[in-house]
């Protein structure tokens, strides 16, 4: 029994040891996007620092964020950012970068979305031919996105037919398994699409629509509702993502020679303290 | 079939090459297994023993009930661990959220109602034939519990075994309560699930065929170590 005490005080003592580490919840979309990979280890070289990623939905995210489980977000839902902020649960919303959404179908394009000229169209002919559409279903930033453009199209969305509208409540990646394997239209941002490995027949339809304009956050977490976060570090991620290095380096981050992420902090909305 | 192709080609490279993450995440997911499990065991086995030996009012109630936790599910486990360790819950002050010891917590209570379970049928019919044995050496309950495990050791092995492999392969919980972290909290069957959700079918796949090696060779090297199926030592 001694040992086994023993053994679980190490192994807490080894969670424990490391210096300057945080935790930073990310969503799917920006992890898939493989951006994490190249930045995280020059994170670590310029300061010393271990950011941790959780990767989950934006939902998931921001309740992390109000537990106090995790230091500092990066999400992409602005009303539910600036809720988040509101609520005295984040010490404000810094704009980092952005990509954009697309919409992505079976390579036929059954519903011909693609010579549509806006979104709104596209997804009133899914609705229309029936044609059957993915959805992440997960109260994710993507999922939010999704259905606040089925709102703005004019098309009540909870009332849907499942038999065409298909709630797959996944993480990007496995709502991209789940369109392809059932040759449904998927709305996805353009990152995660392009470092998805199971493409299979399915290919991007309608893209460009300002409406798809996909913008990133960083909020770091309030110590004065947690005082256990690491907010000093938190402010130093923030300051080298904001910087020319991590912005050019955002910038020049591409997969297949097509740029992914347009790097736009300013220092507009910086914090006043700092 | 192409795909599981390369998935055992992917696992056949993985191995060859000694890939230095999956050596980290597959001693991670055998250093939370095997803890969950000797912690398990150290709970359960005694339980078992206990509760073949005493008799009491509510004995059949709390049998069933040990029966019917084998099948909890781990999500739900996951959640509830995760409620009781984040930095609301109660315990949120040990600061053991997304570490390797919060999964240990959730394995040990997915897999000690599996082993309870299994120690206790196998130690009531080893009780049945050492009954009046024990009773007429006049054995304390504690004497005549610790006889029964010795006794009942090939069985209580499966028992060990069984809860092994529920843990080792079990996703749902220790993916709430560890969060995947990479080098943190990755394990064997998040990283799957992880490499699954990327559209990796091929890598996901190699993976889970270093998972089953892994619960193979552990199988294997038990029984080896436990001399069992040997002639004359069954």
């Amino acid at each position: 029994m001694i040992r086994l005490i023993s053994l679980i005080a190490a192994l807490i003592w080894s969670a424990a040891a490391h210096a300057d580490q945080m935790r930073l919840a990310v969503t799917t979309s920006f992890h898939n996007s493989g951006l994490a990979d190249i930045l995280l280890p020059e994170i670590q070289a310029d300061l010393g620092l271990q950011v941790q990623l959780l990767v989950v939905g934006t939902g998931q995210a921001l309740r992390l964020g109000r537990a106090g489980d995790v230091d500092a977000i990066l999400v992409h839902s602005r009303a539910a950012e600036e809720a988040f902020v509101a609520e005295g649960y984040g010490t404000h919303r810094r704009e980092i970068m952005y990509n954009d959404f697309v919409l992505v179908g079976p390579a036929g394009d059954p519903a011909a979305v693609g010579p549509q000229s806006a979104i709104g169209n596209a997804l009133r002919r899914i609705a229309e031919t029936q044609a059957i559409f993915v959805s992440r279903g997960d109260d994710s930033g993507t999922h939010r996105r999704e259905l606040s453009l089925w709102a703005s199209a004019g098309i009540g969305i909870d009332t849907a037919d499942p038999a065409w509208y298909r709630a797959a409540g996944a993480g990007m990646g496995a709502t991209l398994n789940v369109a392809s394997g059932m040759g449904g239209y998927v709305l996805t941002d353009r990152a995660s699409w392009l470092n998805f490995a199971n493409k299979d027949g399915l290919t991007i339809l309608f893209q460009g629509d300002p409406a798809l304009f996909n913008q990133y956050a960083y909020l770091p977490v309030d110590p004065a509702q947690h005082a256990h976060v690491k907010h000093r570090l938190a402010q130093k991620l923030e300051g080298w993502l904001v910087s020319p290095k991590a912005q050019a380096m955002i910038g020049a981050y591409e997969i297949g020679g097509q740029r992914l992420f347009t790097p736009n902090a300013t220092d507009a909305d910086a914090p006043a303290e700092g | 079939m192409g795909e599981i192709w390369q998935g055992l080609t992917a696992a056949f490279r993985l191995i060859v090459t000694f890939d230095a993450d999956l050596v980290e995440i597959t001693l991670r997911s055998l250093q939370v297994t095997l803890t969950a499990v000797a912690i398990a065991c150290a709970i359960a086995l005694p339980l078992g023993a206990w509760l073949a030996i005493q008799r009491f009012r509510y004995r059949r109630t709390v049998i069933a009930l040990l029966n019917a936790l084998m099948g909890l599910p781990p999500v739900v486990v996951g959640l509830i661990v995760y409620l009781f360790l984040s930095r609301q819950g109660p315990f949120g002050a040990l600061n053991l959220i997304f570490t390797p010891t919060a999964m240990i917590i959730a394995q040990v209570i997915i897999v000690t109602p599996l082993i309870a379970s299994i120690a206790h049928q196998a130690i009531r019919e080893l009780w049945a034939d050492y009954h009046d044995l024990l009773i007429s050496l006049n054995a304390t309950k504690r004497q005549r519990m610790a006889t029964l495990i010795w006794d009942a050791r090939r069985a209580l092995m499966t028992a060990a075994l069984a809860g092994f492999g529920r843990a080792i392969g079990e996703v749902g919980a220790v993916m709430i309560v560890g969060g995947n972290i990479d080098h943190v909290s990755r394990i064997l069957t998040t990283a799957i699930a992880l490499e699954t959700s990327k559209g990796n079918f091929a890598l996901a796949l190699g993976l889970g065929f270093v998972l089953i090696g892994l619960a193979i060779a552990v199988n294997l090297m038990i029984h080896g170590l436990g001399r069992t199926e040997r002639e004359g030592t069954w």
